[in-house]
């Protein structure tokens, strides 16, 4: 029983893994499509660094994950202060419209936002689909993801504390910067980082809203596995999965360090 | 308490900018797609018209969607077959120490999207690998990519973990004093398994089912690269109508369709697990 159970979880792991594993091994066979190992070649990284649509499509992704969820922290941020402050069925409606991009389907969300701006350029002839439009889109179903990580620390958090301040003399303005934003700015960071990931991950919005000439990485990886295997996705796929790993081992060791910091601060009190 | 009254009143004001992005970002398009899919194009402009969701129903797109369910549906029901007892043996106590098991079954979800569905590309094409080992070892090569299998094969895998997470959350926290009454009681392992165990992890199972099904039936990525045809699932068929052959009015009405079909399946879902947690109590 105990070697099954060994067994069966060995041979799902090499399902999960076997494919990556591929990708990686026929990254560096000299052989173009081919199953075959002719011989070590580095020549795909080469060419991968070499092509210019790649390194394009790759400063588009990144900056506009970085831009949009920027924006939609701050957007998202304020969104759900005022929300926690709201009551009744004003704060039922707002939420349900808050989670519409959550749950609507991706395809839909890129259509219904194509037709958005498509009607708006019937009034400004002179605007296309383009980054643009590609960064509104993503702010727009980031936003929601940014004020569902932010409501539940300004639920945690005493309501008191933002009144006394006002109650001192403190503008609305010093009581959100000085009293609010300390306690919630887990929640901001959190919603960040998820906001950073979906956007870096997003493929079906960003193709039903960008225009001719505008890629990000996932839209060119589409157009050209499209046509079939490519030596370069493969070597791509292998930088971003080291990537990956590279980013997971630097967020646990961070998350160990924090814990035995907190651990050591806790030991110290007593 | 008007003071308070005033102070909220005031932080409320905060989500006004938030307000309008959301009518413009959120409300707007979703009034233009319900508009675009109850008119037509005519001479003199657009007009209510009910022919798009006709059309919608005639049995050409009425199979398309059937395959859509259906295929999902497979995909569904492999991903529980196949995820219950990674979830399940990694819960167990000789695995519920090595932490590190779950990670490495949560890492491809951080892979692209795209990489992992491209992957089986290079798998199962003509000249990809397992044909090239059928060849070595003198077998026929055989047709596995561009066929509905293919697309099944790449929903399970991209979607696999979404099934493994929350089942092997709900069973980790699963009172083991349950368990060890029920064979103090007499009961044999296989009727703690049918009459407690899986019983008390049906919620875990129903959320996977919801993370699983969701985006397998809505999916066009992974029909397009590894299954044949144009229309292949309800997916592809507004992708076609919005980016091919621009019949917005009705690719809005299937976008409608598919929207209906969400809010459906999760409302079956979450009814089926309020009944499971209710059995559970008794």
């Amino acid at each position: 029983m105990k070697h099954l159970k060994r067994f069966y979880l060995g041979l799902m792991l090499l399902f999960m893994y076997a494919p990556i594993a591929i990708l990686i091994v026929y990254s560096f066979n000299a052989s173009k499509s081919r199953a075959n190992w002719t011989g070590f070649t580095f020549d795909w990284y080469i060419a991968l660094f070499n092509d210019p649509e790649i390194s394009k499509a790759l400063y588009n992704t990144l900056t506009i994950a970085v831009l949009s969820s920027a924006i939609s922290a701050v957007i998202g941020t304020a969104a759900a202060v005022g929300i926690d402050a709201m009551r009744g069925f004003k704060k039922t409606l707002v939420m349900a419209v808050t989670n519409i991009p959550v749950v609507n389907p991706d395809i839909v969300t890129g259509v219904s936002l194509m037709i958005l701006y498509i009607a708006v350029f019937r009034f400004f002839p002179s605007l296309k689909l383009g980054y643009g439009t590609l960064l509104l889109s993503h702010v727009a179903f980031n936003t929601s993801y940014i004020i569902l990580s932010v409501l539940p620390k300004l639920r945690q958090m005493d309501d008191n504390l933002y009144e006394a301040a006002l109650d001192l003399g403190a503008s609305p303005m010093a009581g959100f910067f000085k009293v609010i934003l300390p306690e919630i700015l887990p929640g901001i960071v959190t919603g960040a980082l998820l906001a950073f990931t979906m956007s870096l991950d997003d493929f079906v919005v960003s193709f039903f809203t960008t225009g001719s000439g505008v890629s990000n990485l996932s839209i060119l990886i589409y157009s050209m596995a499209r046509r079939g295997v490519n030596p370069k996705i493969n070597a791509l796929s292998t930088i971003m999965f080291m990537a990956v790993l590279l980013l997971l081992y630097v967020i646990n060791r961070t998350d160990t360090t924090k814990s035995k910091s907190k651990k050591l601060i806790s030991e110290g009190d007593k | 308490m008007a003071v308070m009254r005033s102070a909220e009143g005031q932080r409320a004001r905060m989500a006004a900018p938030y307000l309008l992005w959301a009518f413009i970002f959120i409300i707007v398009p979703i009034i233009l797609i319900i508009y675009y899919s109850l008119t037509i194009e005519t001479d003199s402009g657009p007009v209510f018209s009910w022919s798009n969701y006709a059309r919608a129903f005639e049995p050409t797109y009425l199979s398309v969607m059937w395959r859509s369910v259906l295929l999902a549906l497979i995909c569904t029901i492999i991903c529980v077959l196949a995820g219950y007892p990674v979830a399940y043996i990694m819960a167990s106590k000789e695995y519920s120490s090595k932490g590190f098991l779950l990670f490495l079954f949560l890492v491809p979800m951080w892979m692209n999207f795209l990489l992992r569905t491209y992957s089986w590309i290079a798998i199962l094409e003509n000249n990809g690998v397992i044909n090239t080992i059928l060849k070595a070892i003198g077998l026929p090569a055989l047709k596995l990519l561009y066929v509905d299998q293919a697309v099944v094969l790449g929903m399970v895998y991209n979607f696999l973990p979404f099934m493994i997470l929350p089942i092997y959350t709900v069973l980790r926290k699963m009172d083991q004093n349950l368990i060890e009454a029920a064979q103090d009681l007499g009961a044999d392992n296989r009727l703690v398994f049918i009459n407690l165990i899986l019983p008390l992890s049906m919620p875990g199972v129903i959320s996977g089912v919801t993370m699983v099904f969701m985006p397998a039936v809505t999916t066009f990525i992974i029909s397009s690269l590894l299954g044949g045809g144009q229309y292949m699932l309800i997916g592809n068929l507004i992708e076609r109508q919005f980016l091919k052959v621009s019949d917005w009015h009705f690719g809005s009405a299937v976008s409608v369709i598919i929207i209906a079909l969400v809010i459906v399946s999760t409302s079956v879902f979450s009814i089926a697990d309020k009944d499971s947690e209710g059995g559970a109590l008794f």
